[in-house]
This record gives C-alpha cells, structure tokens and sequence, in this order.
C-alpha cells in the first residue's frame, strides 16, 4: 500500500485513474479543475488510457458522458456552482437514461453574489435529479468514494449516476495523507463492465430515449425509484466490501460518531464533519454526551439508518450548509420527515451555517450544541441562521 | 452519381411512421439510410424527428438511435463516437438535427465538435423554422417568410449555418436538397468516407409549416434551387465547389425568378403583395448576397479562407 | 407492470411506430402499370417507403401505410400516378 499526500482533487483524480475511466469529458470551474487538469496529466502521459474530451461548456460535458455512457463506456466528469446548474437538463437526462456515470462535484456556492467558497447549494440544486448524492469527509474518502461509485452505479439493480460532493478548497484543496490501493486490488473491486443489453449495438438496433406516452411515462419513474431503495442497500453492501479490499469502510450511508450513548446528535454533510467530531469530543470532555451523524448519501435518503442512528438522542442539532429560500433548510426538512412517525421524536433545531465559505471551527459547533441544548430546556425547535453578522 | 437503381432496397427507416404526409425529413431519413447501407447509428435531439419516431415500444429507425435533450446532439455524438473506438466498433455516428437544434440552440454544441474535428458527420435537415413546435422562426428561417412568432414576415436575414461550419476548417462541408436525393446520397457516401468533422445542410421544403400541398414538396425544393434560393456546394478541405443544377446558375439571368419558387408557399404570400415590396426586394437581396460571396470565393480558386 | 418494461423507454424497430397511417389519408394514388416505365422514382421520392419494389421490376403502393401525400403523383414523369378520393 502507497501512501502519498494528496488534495481532495488529487485523490479524486487518483480514484478515477484506479477506476480505469474510458472516457473523461472536461470543463474548467473553479474549484473543480485541478480534478480534470490532473487526468489530463494522465492522459498525456499515458498513465490513464482514455479519450479526454475537452468540451466547450458543461451541458455538453454531461452530454458527452451521456452518449460515452450509452455507447458502453465508463465515464466520468467534474464541476462545480455554476457549471452544475448549466449543466442541470443534463443531468436529469443522464438518470433517466438510466447510466452508470460518476460526477464529482467540488461544491461551490451559487451566484449571484459571485463567490468561489463552499457550500451546498450546487448540489442540493439537483437533489431531484435521480442521481444518487455521496459526500465525502477527507482526501482518503474521496478518492475510495470514486471507485466505490462506479461499483454502486453499474449495479445491474441500480444503473443510476453518482455524485462524488467534496467541499470546495476545505477538501479539494487541502492536503491529506491517502493510502493509495495497488491497481490489481481496484480491477478485482471494479471489473471492468461488459456492455449490458441496453446499451447501443449496432447489430441489435434500438431507439433509445423515445417518447413515452402517459400509459407508460409513470413506471419508467417509478423503477428509477425502485433503483433508490435497491441503492440504499448496495451502497452499504459495496462500503463493507471495500473494507474488505482495502482495510477501511465508513458506515455505508451514514458515518455515526460517539453515537450510541449519545443525548445530542449533530446532523451533517460534508467535511466539516471533522470540526463537528472534534467538538463532540471536548463537549465530552465537560460530560455532555455529544455524537455526530454524519450523512454519506442524501440520495437516497438514509431514513432508516437515521432513525437508527437518533436513538436514544433527546435532541438533534441539523447544521445545513445551504438555504432554500422560503423553506429555508432543506436538510432540516428532510431529517424531520424521516423521524415524523415515530412515536419518540428527538427535539430538532436547524441551523443554516457556511454559507458562502464562512467559516465554521469547532468552537461553533459546540455553541451549535449549546444552542440546540437551551431550545432543548424551551420545548422548541425551529430554524436559526447561525454566525449571520 | 449514383442511379436510383443502385440504391439499396432496404429500408433504414420504416413506414408507418408519424410524420405529416409529404415530410422531407422522412425522404432524408429514407436516403441517409440508402447512402450509408445500414450500419450507423443516429444522434436525434428535440425536433420533429423526435415526434416521426413515434411512441415507445415502437421505432421506424432500423440503425440504433439515442435521442437526446435539444442542445446536446455534436457532444452527445462526440462522447458516443470516442465510446465505440474504444469498443473497436467502426459504426458512422450521424447527428440528425433540425435547423432549430443546429443554428440556435445546438450551435455551441456543434461548434465545440468541429472545431475538436470529432469524427461524426452531422446532418442538418433544415426545413427553416422550429417546425415540431407549431411553426416558429429560427435563424435558418429566411428573410419576409411568414411564421408564428413572425406574423408580418421575418425581418432578419437567415444564417448561413454550412458557412459558419466551414469557418471551422473541418474536412468536408456540403449543401444538399431532399429534391435532389442522389446528389445527396453521394454527398453521405463521400463525407463517411472521410475521418473528421463532416456536415451536410440538407433543405428540407415542409409542406406544414410553408403552406404548400404535401404532393408538391419535391417540386417545391427543385424550384429552391432553380431560383438560387437554395444554394447546392460542397467545400473539401476548404476548397469550395457548385454541385448539381447549381453549378449552371452562377449566371443570375439563368436562374427562374425568385417569385416562381415564392408563389407556391403560403409563408411567402404576403411577400407579392404590392405593399409589400420593400420586404420582397430584401429577401432577393439576400438571396444575391449569399451567390455574390460565392462568386467571391470562386474567384479566389475557390479558396474560402 | 412497471417489472415488464424494460429499463428505459427503448423502443425496437417495427413498421406502424404511429400505427396505421393508411387511415390518415383522403386520397390514394393508383398507379397505371399500362404507362409505368418502372423508373422508379415514386419509390425514390416517398416519404413514407410506402412504394415497394416488386420482384418483377414493378412498384406497388403498401397502402397499409401510404398518407396520400401525392408526392409520387407529382413527380411521377408520364403521370402514371393518379390520386383518387377515398370512398369512405
């Protein structure tokens, strides 16, 4: 085993190279494109033999991967803000044509205000898309998340595209130390796929994409839903095995920290998990029993694992690193209809926090925590803006 | 050229299709299919070819077909193409595009193919309006022509999408007519042959959409070209040459009077009318324009660039 | 079922993807095989392929799927075509 010291784009770049991708189709946006500049890197030297499409916008690097996809080959892109909701028609596409393709998105908040600094915005933006949404913590996570991706992704009872979500310059450009698995461990976790009967063959033509009349439009959804509960399983099904190939997995769909004697759990995605966990462990320190879950999908939903996971908690502290105008947290939203009909209910505060790159250190969390404990004692929950100046 | 004799009996696209009676882009699909024998496979973004293939579970296109979202058609393509080289299948990628996908809303799709010089050959069938949405102008829609977001007449003149491809320097660009579907076999047949970026702009006279009986459709896209309306050339790496009927018309007085190719479409109708004059004099403007840059480029040899 | 669809909306080759479009039509073209000099070109020009090629080097109209459009009428160069109204 490797070990090297890698950003979050660099890992994931690694990732792709281990995952012998055939087709890469590239857009610069910061704070993706040290990913695409990297495989070109690759490419170039012949480290990673693949075609490198430089399209001329992100629409048409979506549509690349969709045609490479359909044409039988493993695709990938990169992008970001501004070049994910360009690209959102696109994106809709790829999972109703139902192709295994793999996304990283390196999240970035959206304009106008102009700004390059993280959050989740871009990707919550496409959390109807039918795409499963995987968010990684670390470096290491990121670049295994690739791999693990295409195994859930060509699932023959999934067949849905993934988003690999890594913080904007929080993960991708900060250096981590990466165990590096040998390529023969890779290609033993992640054949290479042998073209499956629905993808184009010019000796068996098909029209693909047609129109669907609405006595048949409705079941064509609903067995995009039905991949979503197949995918929930193998998401932890293929995490397990990965441990077994590579000496570590992360939980499956949920990360749980200093959950199972916890009275107060923080809710998160993302890799400020890390300033969360460090909080939860000086918290501890003064006797409060602090544990953090930390969602690795949001899609599909982890409902289940989450109720889990809340068990025994007298309050739940959502921290959601992206607004919804009118809503306004989504997350929030979300974790409260997956705890609604059960019988004890945790007290829920959520917190909209980062937004734009602000900072939030782990001494935020802990007032995150002491915040939700006081809403705890009042009997109410809601929604707070939190660090707004 | 090829004779109708020669051409294959099979049919690529099958019928019972839902075109309107009398559609160009069924006789161009019929002829692609002709020219390249099978063996292909077709790129259809948003458009009327979406609506002829009817509805699932049922298809006309023998050669396998993606279809995709409106813009998307050269980089879908660009991404299906490099998946079959790495499959070592040999198959022709054909984008089959109308006028609307092509110069509006597909252009910068189609100029990132080109200028990557992807090896797919794309096919415009241009019949001069977003026809599939009910009749609406487009940046092919030719100057004073009737639609619905054009009540009173286009007043811009239309782009010249076979001109903006060749700006590209890619290897073969051609214009061709369903009126004259051999010369267009021939154009399909040498562009297949050819690796690169390759782009027919195909005329597609649509009996719905410029107010004509279906019966005439043909006729109606042979007097295109006797008028100088439509223009038939091809420009092999970069050298521009007239085909067919076109070559004997660089000479204005040999072609018909644009009236007579004017006169048998209701888009044009108000076009003869006295009050309208001006707009008339316009399109024939226009249509002088486009034969005066040819005869520009043939006296430098036929160099464009 | 949802389980008896295929994945996505793939659809497979067939004549009649609208169905039969012979019902479409108000006209039918008939053709005169005493003045037909098998030149081809009504199967040339349809837009439909409904002119099928006969093994004897005669066409024939497939009127399963023939619009009526009269492209065939027109372009037919001795008028061997002739379009006749539908008794319906």
């Amino acid at each position: 085993m490797a070990r090297a010291v890698l950003s979050g784009n660099e890992a994931v770049a690694l990732g792709v190279k281990l995952a012998r991708v055939q087709v890469v189709a590239a857009y610069p946006i910061t704070p993706q494109t040290t990913i695409v500049e990297k495989i070109a890197e690759y490419v170039d030297k012949g480290e990673l033999k693949a075609r490198f499409i430089t399209v001329e916008s992100e629409h048409s690097a979506m549509a690349a991967c969709i045609g490479a996809a359909a044409g039988g080959a493993r695709a990938f892109t990169a992008t970001s803000s501004q070049g994910l909701l360009y690209m959102s028609e696109m994106v809709f596409w790829a999972s109703g044509a139902r192709l295994p393709i793999v996304m990283a998105i390196v999240n970035r908040s959206v304009a106008p205000p102009w700004s390059i600094w993280c959050d989740h915005n871009d990707a919550f933006s496409q959390r109807d898309a039918g795409w499963i949404q995987l968010w990684a913590e670390s470096a290491q996570e990121a670049m295994d998340m690739v791999i693990q991706a295409y195994r859930v992704a060509e699932d023959e009872q999934v067949l849905l595209p993934v988003m690999v979500n890594l913080d904007g310059f929080l993960l991708s450009h900060a250096y981590e130390p990466v165990d590096v698995p040998k390529q023969e461990v890779v290609d033993r976790f992640l054949p290479q796929k042998t073209p499956a009967p629905y993808w184009i063959d010019p000796s068996n033509p098909k029209s693909y994409g047609t129109i669907a009349a609405p006595d048949t439009y409705m079941e064509f959804r609903y067995k995009m839903q039905a991949a979503m509960e197949n995918a929930a399983r193998i998401i932890e099904e293929v995490d397990e095995e990965w441990g077994k190939f590579a000496g570590r997995s992360y939980g499956g769909l949920i990360e749980r920290y200093r959950c199972d004697d916890a009275e107060i759990g923080v809710v998160l995605v993302g890799s400020w998990a890390g300033d969360a966990k460090e909080a939860a462990d000086e918290l501890r320190k003064k006797g409060l029993k602090v544990g953090v879950i930390r969602l690795r999908a949001t899609r599909p939903f982890p409902a289940e694992r989450l109720v889990e996971a809340v068990e025994g908690m007298d309050a739940v502290a959502v921290v959601d690193r992206s607004l919804s105008p009118g809503l306004p947290s989504v997350l929030t939203a979300e974790v409260k209809a997956a705890l609604y009909e059960r019988a004890r209910r945790p007290l829920i505060k959520g917190f909209i926090a980062g937004l734009g790159g602000r900072d939030v250190t782990p001494l935020d969390f802990a007032a995150v925590v002491e915040s939700t404990l006081k809403s705890l004692k009042e009997g109410k929950g809601g929604i707070v803006w939190f660090g707004l100046r | 050229m090829v004779t109708v004799r020669e051409l294959p009996l099979e049919e690529f696209w099958l019928p019972g299709h839902s075109a309107c009676p009398g559609c160009p882009a069924a006789l161009g699909l019929r002829m692609l299919g002709k020219a390249l024998n099978g063996g292909f496979i077709l790129v259809v973004p948003a458009g009327c070819t979406t609506v002829i293939q009817g509805i699932y579970p049922r298809t006309p296109s023998r050669a396998p077909l993606l279809n995709i979202a409106f813009a998307a058609s050269a980089s879908a393509a660009s991404g299906l193409k490099a998946a079959l080289e790495l499959r070592g299948l040999d198959a022709p990628v054909v984008v089959w595009a109308g006028d609307g996908g092509t110069v509006d809303i597909g252009l910068q799709a189609l100029s990132g193919a080109a200028e990557r010089n992807e090896d797919i050959l794309y096919v415009c069938y241009d019949n001069e309006a977003y026809q599939n949405t009910g009749i609406q102008r487009s940046g092919s829609t030719p100057r004073g022509a009737w639609t619905t977001t054009t009540p009173s007449g286009k007043r811009e003149r239309r782009k010249e999408a076979a001109l903006i491809v060749a700006a590209h320097r890619v290897p073969y660009v051609a214009t061709a007519s369903v009126a004259y579907p051999l010369d267009f076999v021939e154009k399909v047949r040498k562009a297949a042959s050819i690796k690169g970026f390759k782009y027919i702009h195909l005329h597609a006279p649509c009996p719905t959409g410029w107010r004509f009986p279906p019966s005439k459709m043909v006729e109606i896209g042979r007097l295109a070209v006797e008028t100088g309306a439509w223009i038939l050339y091809e420009v092999e790496n970069g050298v521009f040459k007239l085909t067919g009927r076109s070559r004997a018309l660089l000479d204005p007085s040999r072609r018909r009077p644009l009236e007579d190719y004017l006169r048998t479409q209701g888009r044009f109708a108000h076009l003869l009318k006295p009050e309208n004059q001006e707009q008339l004099e316009e399109l024939k403007k226009n249509v002088n324009d486009a034969w005066e840059t040819v005869k520009t480029i043939l006296e430098r040899g036929g160099k464009i660039f | 079922m949802a389980s008896e669809l295929p994945l996505t909306a793939i659809a497979v080759p067939a004549k009649g993807a609208a169905g039969r479009t012979g019902l479409w039509r108000t006209e039918r073209p008939v053709i005169d095989y005493s003045k037909c000099t098998k030149c081809l070109l009504c199967w040339l020009y349809c837009p439909e392929g409904a002119v099928v090629r006969r093994a004897d080097g005669n066409v024939e109209i497939d009127y399963d799927y023939c619009k009526g459009c009269g492209v065939c009428a027109n372009e037919c160069p001795i008028k061997a075509i002739t379009m006749v109204e539908e008794v319906s």
